[in-house]
């Protein structure tokens, strides 16, 4: 039992990271621009296939380091030339862009890397096992990917909040007119943040490849969690997207672990369940099986109860 | 608004021109309506390369009641509905025999639809092959007359499988997961009472399922079976559910043996051998390419020569070979005919061996194969996906101990 | 009369379209197109009325489809003596119902953060699919038999034609329910809540109440369109409350144009047209209709219908003689955008070839033309067809916008003149 609580809160965490990763470029592209990137979960389906591209043919580190400056760039390219231009017929436009802008990836993907998987694998330096907890091991590539997010957490934090251009991004944020008038070029730091967001995204599917299948459906396997740990942990809050992404994480790790229903419950203080019908259903259902769909139910709760979001900052 | 009107219509007009089917030619087509694009497109693929391989083949022997052969591929999308418009596409082709496999659910579609359109047009009858959806609803209660099933339903599967299992006594506690699905459920339900009847000394220690398609990290699954103590684990998995879950395995280390309908698929060899699970994962299937049978190795090494893939369905070569046969005893391509031609056909399979087409329910019964990934020997000659790894044969069930009951009362037409 | 005029038109049109089109596919394809009008207008009523964009509106049409085929089986199961066309009735009760419950708590919100929460709902109810099985019948599914229901002047609904009269009378019902609200007050605060919510609270009306207004309406009409989709597949399954059926409303009324009524019924026709002959084409249709709604949001996005209705005024007007000169130029431009979208086609064909179908070899057939996907031949054409292409085009840009220029001008005059 401790052996399974150890082993799910580290693979909580893990996926938390995971998924703060994505939700960190988001949560800053949408503060910044105001446009929810629909495509964002796209852009790290391209760290991963540019990451085992790159690997096949220079190797796993230099990888590392180029797949998400390519993306990154790519990212930049497609909000100078394509997000610019749509910004002036209003927000709904934007979004439905970005909207199209997924799927155009996702087949553009499919038909350069086939619609299987790819063949991504874990670098032989960190092909070892890091720990021995009760009998399980714990990969040591796990904690790699945790540490890479812990890192770019803080540097994240570390260049918002103490250089230059981290001050003048927060202030574009509430008054870009004002930043304009005073001299900054606001399109050009939009370009920076955009590029920057998108790279963040790319870091996560380089180094989430290989723990995860590599293939051109990753993206709508995560989109939707995204969506859900932005808004969450509130939209434009960098912060709120870090405790949202753990919360998701182990909540969704924990739930799996769990094989209680209603029926479990009820049924241990005698009251005798429903033969047929919805009732049956949901009176049977454990909570391993509806694990899926938690993260969706917490959606729809914070849109209503707190609709900010945990600690989020602006109202829309 | 009457300008828009007409626009609307001119639209319409255009749409619908383009719409009008081609004219028919003297070759006989088959429907193939599987996912060809989206995330199981791969799968779909597969499936067509083997399809149009054996067209080939026919086709070089003279064809089918001295016709050309055809094959027609039409996607589904993964949706039932589409399934139908396609599957109406391809009726309205002038195609009157349609196979299926990815999916029990679009199976499920197919039948109902094929049955209510025979009973609402006859003498305009499709025939339905359906050669991969195991659901055991479709020969049972949901048996139709127009639909026969190639594949071993997954109850049968499961019956060979457990009498593999039953004389192995390091067997002691098996964990069940699955996806959550017709298909998974039927494993489920099937592995707990043929175990239960089979060998009741053993312990079931976990039974579990999971979202189709929807999983992307299996680590919690695979804590859960550690904790359990299993040494032995069945699975229906397939495709990415398959693969993610061995590499979770892999990662934490799982020592077990899995037991496996699906291990062969598209991504699976892979995925064994980087968990490198040498000779603990094992499939059951209606054949493998190492069989030691020379015209199925043969034919393997003509179809992996021209196809580069290794030939996943031995069942489809015993579905066209059997379609060919039904059309020369008949003489005609008519489908009633070929009905009534393959209802109760006897057959030598692909790999060797005897199999039948009961009449009762439509079910293919053929002799199953237990095999299992590992290094491949001198006499083993194929690999799978240029892992270094090969299915090797470890078991062979009988046709005759295969055969189950059906509860299957379709309605023959007069 | 006057008013009337244009609805008998389509009545007529509607009722002689499959003496037109008589094949079976054609058949189907009318139907479908049917079913997704009724389901894009009533998502016009959301975003193009009252300026509610939701990722979410399949949840109604799915509902609707699933409580109208439980109808149908209870209804054959009971021997109750309800025939087949008031189905569609049990739908919009549906609809409408989800609507209601579902939207008192989506509408409190505007903007971005309704479009998440309806995100949020849509697949919460589209993965509760997978657990309540008894509703949902799982991965296969509810069906049913449109056959077995009570027959009415001798039609049992068995062949594609009656079921596509029976579409065809209540896609044209709830269009004109749908017009008809639009020029009531309810559709006119609609667009004013539209256009600036603080003045129309201003005004009297809350805001919040007229959008769960509009939802549930919408709701009502979008469980309408999934009862016959239910009646003319006789299987509902969980992909019809799926983000897919969601985005592909989405894409059909945006593509046609929210700005007008007619516009998500182009939108409708063209959507359902591509998704059902496209596949046969190409395999890389889902990457052509991605393109499609990407230039569309970039470059026009008005959507068809309002290219269409860009050019009321010159009508309107009866500058027959410009009008005339304008579609010329158009002809003109259009030329070497052909020659363009050619030389694309040819890229993206080729490239799917290689990388996916290498297998097959290098050999392929692009418009009934064989080529060698290997060979610089094809490739060097396909660059210069796409360059050529664009650069002519781009001389075009002029004439049309001269030409556009005084058409208007013309006409205003004319206008004035009068």
């Amino acid at each position: 039992m401790l052996e399974l609580v150890t082993i799910s809160a580290l693979n909580g965490v893990l996926y938390g990271m995971l998924l703060f990763l994505m939700a960190s470029g988001l949560t800053l592209i949408f503060s910044m621009m105001g446009v929810l990137n629909f495509a964002h979960a796209s852009f790290y389906m391209l760290g991963a296939f540019f990451g085992f591209q790159i690997g096949q043919l220079l190797g796993f580190w230099p990888a590392f380091v180029l797949a998400p400056v390519l993306v990154g760039g790519i990212g930049a390219l497609i909000e100078r030339y394509g997000l610019r231009h749509v910004h002036r017929h209003g927000p709904v436009a934007e979004l439905l862009f970005t909207f199209g802008l997924a799927f155009v990836i996702e087949e553009v993907v499919q038909m350069i890397w086939g619609k299987g998987p790819a063949d991504y694998r874990v670098p032989p330096s960190l092909d070892f096992s890091a720990f021995t907890v009760f009998s399980t091991n714990y990969p040591a590539y796990k904690m790699f990917e945790l540490l890479t997010a812990i890192a770019i957490f803080a540097v994240l934090l570390a260049v918002l909040t103490r250089t230059r251009v981290g001050l003048i991004i927060q202030a574009a944020l509430t008054h870009p007119n004002m930043v304009a008038m005073l001299g900054h070029n606001v399109p050009r730091v939009f370009m920076l943040t955009f590029g920057v967001g998108t790279g963040l995204a790319a870091i996560a599917g380089v180094i989430a490849g290989p723990a995860l299948v590599t293939q051109s459906n990753m993206a709508g396997a995560l989109g939707p969690i995204l969506f859900v740990v932005v808004v969450l942990g509130g939209l434009g809050s960098l912060a709120g997207a870090f405790v949202a992404s753990l919360l998701i994480g182990l909540v969704q790790t924990f739930a799996v672990a769990i094989n209680l229903s209603i029926a479990d419950v009820l049924g241990g203080i005698g009251v005798a369940p429903p033969t047929a019908g919805a009732l049956f259903d949901l009176w049977n259902v454990t909570v391993a099986e509806i694990a899926p769909i938690i993260p969706y139910l917490l959606l729809v709760l914070i849109l209503i109860f707190r609709p900010t979001g945990l600690m989020g900052t602006r109202e829309h | 608004m009457t300008s828009r009107f007409k626009i609307t219509l001119c639209a319409t007009a255009v749409g619908m021109a383009a719409a009008l089917p081609a004219a028919a030619e003297d070759t006989v087509k088959i429907a193939y309506i599987d996912p060809l694009s989206g995330g199981m497109a791969s799968i779909g693929e597969v499936g067509l390369k083997t399809f149009n391989y054996l067209a080939d083949e026919t086709n070089a022997h003279g064809g089918i009641a001295g016709r050309k052969l055809e094959i027609v591929g039409y996607d589904n999308k993964l949706n039932a509905q589409e399934t139908l418009v396609q599957l109406q596409k391809a009726i309205d082709a002038g195609i009157r025999f349609v196979t299926q496999g990815n999916g029990s659910a679009f199976a499920a579609a197919i039948e109902d639809f094929v049955t209510k359109f025979n009973e609402r047009n006859p003498g305009k009858e499709v025939l339905y092959f359906n050669y991969a959806a195991v659901d055991p609803v479709l020969t049972n209660d949901k048996c139709s007359y127009w639909h026969f099933r190639w594949d071993a339903n997954s109850d049968i599967k499961m019956a060979a499988l457990t009498n593999y299992m039953k004389p192995q006594a390091n067997i002691k506690k098996v964990y069940l997961i699955n996806q959550d699905y017709s298909f998974g459920q039927a494993v489920r339900d099937e592995a707990r009472k043929m175990l239960n009847a089979k060998r009741p000394d053993i312990e079931i220690v976990g039974d579990e399922v999971h979202p189709l398609a929807k999983v992307t990290d299996f680590s919690p699954y695979v804590a859960k079976i550690k904790a359990s103590g299993a040494d032995s684990v069945i699975t229906g998995n397939w495709g990415q559910d398959f693969a993610l879950l061995l590499k979770a395995a892999a990662d934490a280390g799982l020592q077990v043996d899995w037991y496996t309908y699906y291990a062969g698929g598209s991504g699976g060899p892979t995925a064994i051998r980087q968990a490198n699970l040498a000779d603990r994962v094992f499939q059951i299937a209606e054949g493998a390419p190492n069989e030691p049978y020379p015209p199925a190795r043969e034919f393997e090494k003509a179809f992996r020569a021209k196809t580069g893939g290794s030939l996943f369905y031995p069942r489809v070569v015993n579905e066209i070979r059997m379609f060919v046969k039904a059309a020369g005893e008949a003489n005609s391509v008519e489908p009633i005919k070929i009905a009534t031609k393959l209802d109760g056909m006897k057959v030598t399979v692909y790999d060797g061996g005897d199999g039948f087409m009961r009449a009762e329910d439509h079910q293919f019964f053929q002799p199953m194969y237990i095999s299992k990934l590992g290094p491949v020997g001198t006499d083993q000659p194929f690999e799978e996906e240029n892992t270094g790894w090969g299915w090797k044969m470890t078991g062979k069930i009988d046709t005759q101990d295969t055969i189950l009951p059906t509860s299957c009362k379709m309605n023959r037409p007069s | 009369m006057r008013l009337a005029a244009p609805w008998i038109a389509l009545a007529i049109a509607f009722a002689f379209l499959p003496m037109i089109f008589t094949s079976g596919s054609a058949l189907t394809m009318l139907s479908l197109m049917g079913i997704m009008i009724v389901f894009a207008c009533s998502y016009n009523m959301l975003l193009g009325e009252t300026g509610m964009l939701s990722f979410g509106h399949a949840v109604y049409y799915g509902l609707g489809g699933f409580l109208a085929v439980h109808a149908m089986n209870t209804v054959i199961r009971d021997a109750l003596p309800v025939p087949l066309f008031l189905i569609p009735l049990v739908g919009g009760f549906s609809g409408l119902l989800f609507g209601i419950i579902f939207g008192s708590v989506s509408t409190r919100r505007a903007g971005t953060a309704f479009a998440m929460i309806s995100l949020g709902l849509g697949e919460l109810v589209a993965s509760s699919s997978l657990i309540l099985r008894g509703f949902f019948g799982g991965e296969e599914g509810v069906s049913s038999n449109r056959t077995k229901l009570l027959r009415v002047f001798g039609l049992n609904f068995g062949p594609q034609i009656e079921v596509y009269y029976l579409i065809a009378a209540w896609c044209l019902l709830c269009m004109v329910a749908m017009y008809a609200l639009r020029c009531t007050p309810l559709g006119r605060m609609c667009n004013a809540v539209r256009e600036n919510p603080e003045r129309a609270q201003f005004v009297g009306y809350n805001p919040r109440t007229v959008r769960f207004i509009a939802f549930s309406l919408a709701g009502l009409f979008a469980g309408v369109a999934g009862a016959l989709a239910a009646v003319n597949f006789e299987l509902v399954n969980s992909a019809a409350v799926g983000a897919g059926q969601s985005g592909l409303v989405l894409l059909a009324a945006y593509i046609g144009g929210i700005g007008n009524f007619i516009g998500p019924v182009i939108g409708a026709v063209l959507v359902t047209w591509l998704e059902v002959m496209l596949s046969d084409v190409t395999d890389v249709w889902q990457l052509y209709f991605g393109l499609l709604f990407v230039g569309m949001v970039m470059f026009a996005p008005t959507g068809i219908g309002g290219l269409v209705t860009m050019h009321e005024p010159l009508w309107q007007a009866r500058a027959y003689g410009s009008m005339l000169r304008l579609a010329l130029a158009y002809l003109v431009a259009l030329a070497p955008a052909l020659v363009l979208l050619a030389g694309l086609i040819m890229v993206i064909e080729m490239s799917y070839h290689l990388s996916v179908k290498g297998y097959e070899g290098a050999a392929m057939l692009l418009f009934h033309v064989p080529l060698d996907a290997t060979s610089v031949l094809p490739w060097a054409l396909a660059a210069v067809l796409s360059a050529g292409g664009f650069w002519l085009f781009r001389l075009t840009w002029p004439i049309v916008g001269a030409a556009w220029h005084e058409a208007f001008t013309q006409a205003h005059a004319a206008g004035q003149a009068k």
